[in-house]
């Protein structure tokens, strides 16, 4: 069975949710506390949502500098996948092992609502299984998912299939950036999600892990948990952490 | 022979960067009465005292801490100012104009 790590800072508050979806796809999960140095030979790494250290000074700033976090970017340079959920997207932004930044929600308040997000592309651990490019109806709950690259990282991410998730309108339907119905925290190019260049970190706004049963009032992020899980089971099985098919070209870090 | 230094840190939004702090403080100006004020950006400041054997060697560990930690270089501009430096044999108080924002 394909172990996939979750990891528990303190003030993390999807890290069960998390564990919970993990298991609902057929893995097990792994809580890994932010104390320890070493990742327990899991096949994937899940940073959940929450507000890691309190998200003091800056969202993830400070969880980026946790041992654990040391054995992660260790993890993901050998090509191990690792995603970010929410709070764990700010800590692999602030990590720099995904492109950008997280800025302070255009309207300043904290949003908790459902959004819809669809995949830019299938060709990706984190997208795999999702069956084709309709848009998914997520939660978000954030006071800092406002995107944020200089426009020349924003196009290469384009160029180069860097965008895994956008903000669409309930019909799948593109948005445009100023669309504070479908794009609330106003998120440049209307970025929800991102990829490094190698295709093996990824980090997402949204939480697929509350939308991964009927029973929360979508399981629309469940093909998005499975995704990851059956992807690390590949590489599990195949004895090594390979790297994926990285895109074309260099991006930003 | 070590020293103690306190600096400060002000970190601030790059410009260009959306700053919606600085717009909601600015748009609140209005209800005071006050007109003629513009460009509001809202930043934070970090105090810390460092001991180091001189000034160049504790600002070289200001600047790392502002770079590494207290500001994300992609958003955001930091500077430094000397507030204090008091030596083990001799206290002085200086204010430097600090390093200007990068």
């Amino acid at each position: 069975m394909t172990r996939v790590g979750v990891v528990v800072f303190p003030g993390s508050n999807c890290d069960r949710d998390t564990l919970h979806a993990v298991a609902l796809v057929g893995a097990e999960p792994v809580a890994l506390w932010h104390e320890q140095a070493s990742l327990d030979g899991v096949a994937a790494v899940i940073l959940p949502g929450g507000f890691a250290y309190g998200d003091y000074l800056r969202a993830g700033v400070i969880a980026r500098f946790s041992p654990v976090m040391r054995a992660v970017t260790d993890f993901a340079a050998a090509g191990g996948l690792v995603l970010g959920i929410c709070n764990g997207f700010q800590v692999l932004a602030e990590a720099g092992l995904v492109p950008g930044a997280l800025l302070r929600n255009r309207d300043l308040r904290f949003l908790g609502r459902d959004v819809h997000v669809a995949p830019e592309r299938l060709d990706t651990p984190f997208t795999r299984a999702l069956e084709r490019r309709r848009a998914l109806r997520l939660p978000i709950a954030h006071g800092e998912g406002c995107y944020f690259a200089d426009a020349a990282t924003l196009d290469a991410l384009e160029r180069d299939g860097q965008v895994l998730f956008r903000y669409v309108r309930p019909d799948g339907l593109a948005a445009e950036e100023d669309d504070r119905a479908a794009n609330p925290n106003g998120s440049l190019r209307a970025i929800a999600g991102v990829m490094n260049t190698r295709g093996n970190v990824a980090g997402l706004m949204p939480h697929p892990e509350r939308a991964s049963e009927a029973i929360l009032g979508s399981d629309d992020g469940l093909a998005i948990i499975r995704s990851f899980v059956d992807a690390a089971g590949e590489r599990h099985t195949a004895g090594e952490r390979r790297p994926t098919r990285a895109p074309a070209g260099v991006g930003a870090r | 022979m070590s020293a103690s230094f306190r600096f400060a840190v002000n970190v601030l939004p790059k410009p260009g960067i959306l700053d919606p702090q600085g717009r909601a403080v600015e748009s609140s100006l209005g209800h005071l009465g006050i007109a003629g004020v513009s460009a509001v950006r809202v930043g934070r400041r970090i105090e810390l005292t460092v001991e180091a054997a001189d000034e160049a060697a504790a600002r070289s560990i200001v600047d790392r801490l502002a770079t590494e930690l207290l500001s994300n270089p992609l958003i955001e501009a930091w500077s430094v100012e000397l507030q204090m430096a008091t030596s083990s044999t001799s206290s002085t108080a200086s204010t430097s104009g600090g390093k200007a924002s990068r």
